[in-house]
């Protein structure tokens, strides 16, 4: 006898993963065609394809320079998460010290204000007060520490026992050897999860440096391919080939750097991240 | 303490300074001058709010923002919990499923939004597919399917994140409790309407508020998705809205009071939706 339980789980799940995965398929098809062909044969073809959307798409758009500008922001937001966040979710979790209530109570109110609130104070003190507009440190700056992040940390350093601490401040180390001998070394896997979690935020950021850049040689490749796409496409010879060009090159970087390390993916960090 | 006082100036310059400056801003004139200028922003109450909540695109705005959630909501809880149910008792590929499951979650929603709108433009798979059963106009410049068509955009972009989510509240649903239910005759079908939903009740408020959010923070599937909030605005976001009002047209008072009422609206909704999700 079947069990049809099983098999229907399996039914559901293979549909689900077609799903989610036929539009990235087609995000490639479509890239290698020379016309769009939008027949459901269309979608398999058996040759014809060519890199010529890639070579249409650079022509419009600095794909290597948006690159470059794409991983100075993510570079920025990672590095300051990493080592200001580290710092202040070590301080959250281990240190008793005046004020460290009220920060974490801050931080928890920083999660509660959204980004929507604060975009446009944000813009006139950045662009207006500051004037960082076109800058790498303006796009950075609003995304310099992830909030989320810290929290995570603080969870990671919370779980480590108490008697380490302990025995390292008896062996007479400081805070920061502490932190950087002991307590980095044992959350090393829940790290890289907190920096890939990071990592998708800018290099995916759309909103905040479209704002901010106007200058096409400083925009990083998800705001010049977006103006492309508004602007460009309906002069070019297949606007969906070049736009589905550009789109595989935005996607692939997050896309294999997830892949690569889908394991530390998992469900328990980032539940217990997000539960706080 | 030396190691955390970055992080404090941090939120102090980022968050909280802005805040105020937010709420300042909307109980005053403010425009943009030249730099250099010193202007008077004279206060003038309550007008910048008397002025958005008349504004009919603003209007619209919300409207659009509630056929949004009111899509996106129901449809995100319940597939969620549907693929992270099945995925959870899953023995065979896992790993390939839950990288299927979470590919879009992880990519530019402006990489995604060029294959949707190769998908569902008038001449695109989606209509050759249905053929004379194609809508006319085509889904994204169709006014009664734009909206819709974005809510299920963000679905399926964002449900590999609220299935990470129903995965780990299910690892503390106890065994003991599946059994007992099974000892006591439940079907299949039973078991998860009487233990697993129940006791996932959590995440699931935690799915609603957050999907609730991402539906508020709404800028760039209608942006590029259906062009600056089209057709006829019946795609456009509150924060769409902002952008157009407050930076392309240099009102950034009348933004700053959307952006106030958008969150309270976001916080009035939160609260009913824990009243509803976590009462016993």
């Amino acid at each position: 006898m079947p069990r049809w339980p099983t098999v229907l789980r399996y039914v559901v799940l293979f549909a689900g993963a077609l799903a989610f995965l036929f539009p990235f398929y087609y995000m490639l098809i479509g890239s290698l065609q020379t016309e769009p062909d939008t027949s459901v044969a269309g979608a398999f073809p058996s040759g014809g394809l060519t890199l010529d959307n890639y070579a249409d798409i650079n022509s419009r758009v600095d794909l290597l320079g948006s690159l470059v500008n794409s991983g100075i922001f993510t570079g920025g937001v990672l590095l300051g998460t990493v080592v200001f966040g580290v710092l202040a979710g070590y301080a959250l979790a281990r240190l008793r010290f005046r004020g460290g209530g009220t920060l974490f109570v801050l931080v928890l109110l920083v999660q509660v204000i959204p980004f929507q609130l604060l975009l446009i104070p944000l813009y006139v003190l950045i662009v207006r007060g500051y004037g960082l507009a076109d800058s790498y440190l303006g796009m950075i700056l609003p995304f310099a520490i992830n909030t989320t992040a810290v929290f995570v940390f603080r969870q990671f350093f919370l779980q480590l026992p108490d008697d380490l601490f302990a025995a390292a401040r008896l062996d007479g180390a400081g805070e920061v050897r502490i932190l950087w001998s002991v307590a980095l070394p044992l959350v090393r896997p829940a790290l890289l999860t907190a920096v890939l979690l990071t990592f998708i935020g800018p290099w995916n950021e759309f909103l905040w440096p479209f704002l901010i850049t106007k200058q096409a040689d400083m925009q990083p490749l998800a705001v010049s391919l977006a103006n492309y796409m508004s602007n460009v496409a309906s002069r070019a010879a297949n606007p969906f080939g070049a736009i589905l060009a550009g789109a595989c090159v935005l996607a692939a970087p997050a896309v294999a750097l997830f892949i690569a390390f889908q394991r530390y993916f998992v469900s328990s960090d980032l539940g217990s991240g997000v539960k706080g | 303490m030396v190691l955390a006082a970055p992080y404090a100036v941090y939120l102090a310059v980022i968050f909280a300074y802005p805040f105020g400056f937010a709420i300042w801003m909307s109980f005053h004139d403010y425009f943009f001058a030249a730099p250099g200028a010193i202007i008077e922003h004279p206060f003038i109450g309550l007008d910048n709010y008397r002025a958005v909540l008349t504004d009919p695109g603003v209007r619209q705005a919300f409207g659009n923002i509630g056929v949004f959630l009111v899509i996106n909501v129901p449809l995100t809880t319940a597939l969620a919990l549907l693929l992270a149910v099945a995925l959870n008792r899953a023995v065979h590929a896992r790993t390939f499923l839950g990288v299927a499951f979470y590919v879009p979650y992880v990519t530019a929603s402006v990489a995604v939004v060029g294959v949707w709108l190769f998908l569902f433009n008038a001449n695109g798979m989606v209509n050759t597919v249905l053929g004379p059963l194609a809508p006319d106009p085509s889904w994204l410049v169709n006014e009664n399917l734009a909206m819709p068509v974005i809510a299920l955009f963000v679905t399926w972009k964002q449900l590999g994140f609220f299935i990470l989510l129903y995965l780990a509240a299910l690892q503390n649903v106890s065994k003991e409790l599946y059994e007992s239910a099974s000892v006591d005759g439940a079907g299949a079908w039973n078991r998860f309407w009487s233990v697993t939903v129940p006791a996932v009740r959590p995440a699931t408020a935690l799915v609603v508020i957050i999907a609730l959010i991402t539906g508020a923070n709404l800028f760039t599937e209608p942006y590029l998705l259906t062009g600056n909030g089209g057709p006829n605005g019946e795609s456009a976001s509150p924060v769409l809205v902002m952008y157009q009002r407050g930076l392309q047209q240099g009102e950034p008072d009348f933004a700053a009071a959307l952006g106030v009422l958008l969150v309270i609206g976001v916080l009035i909704v939160a609260y009913i939706n824990r009243r509803l999700i976590e009462r016993d």
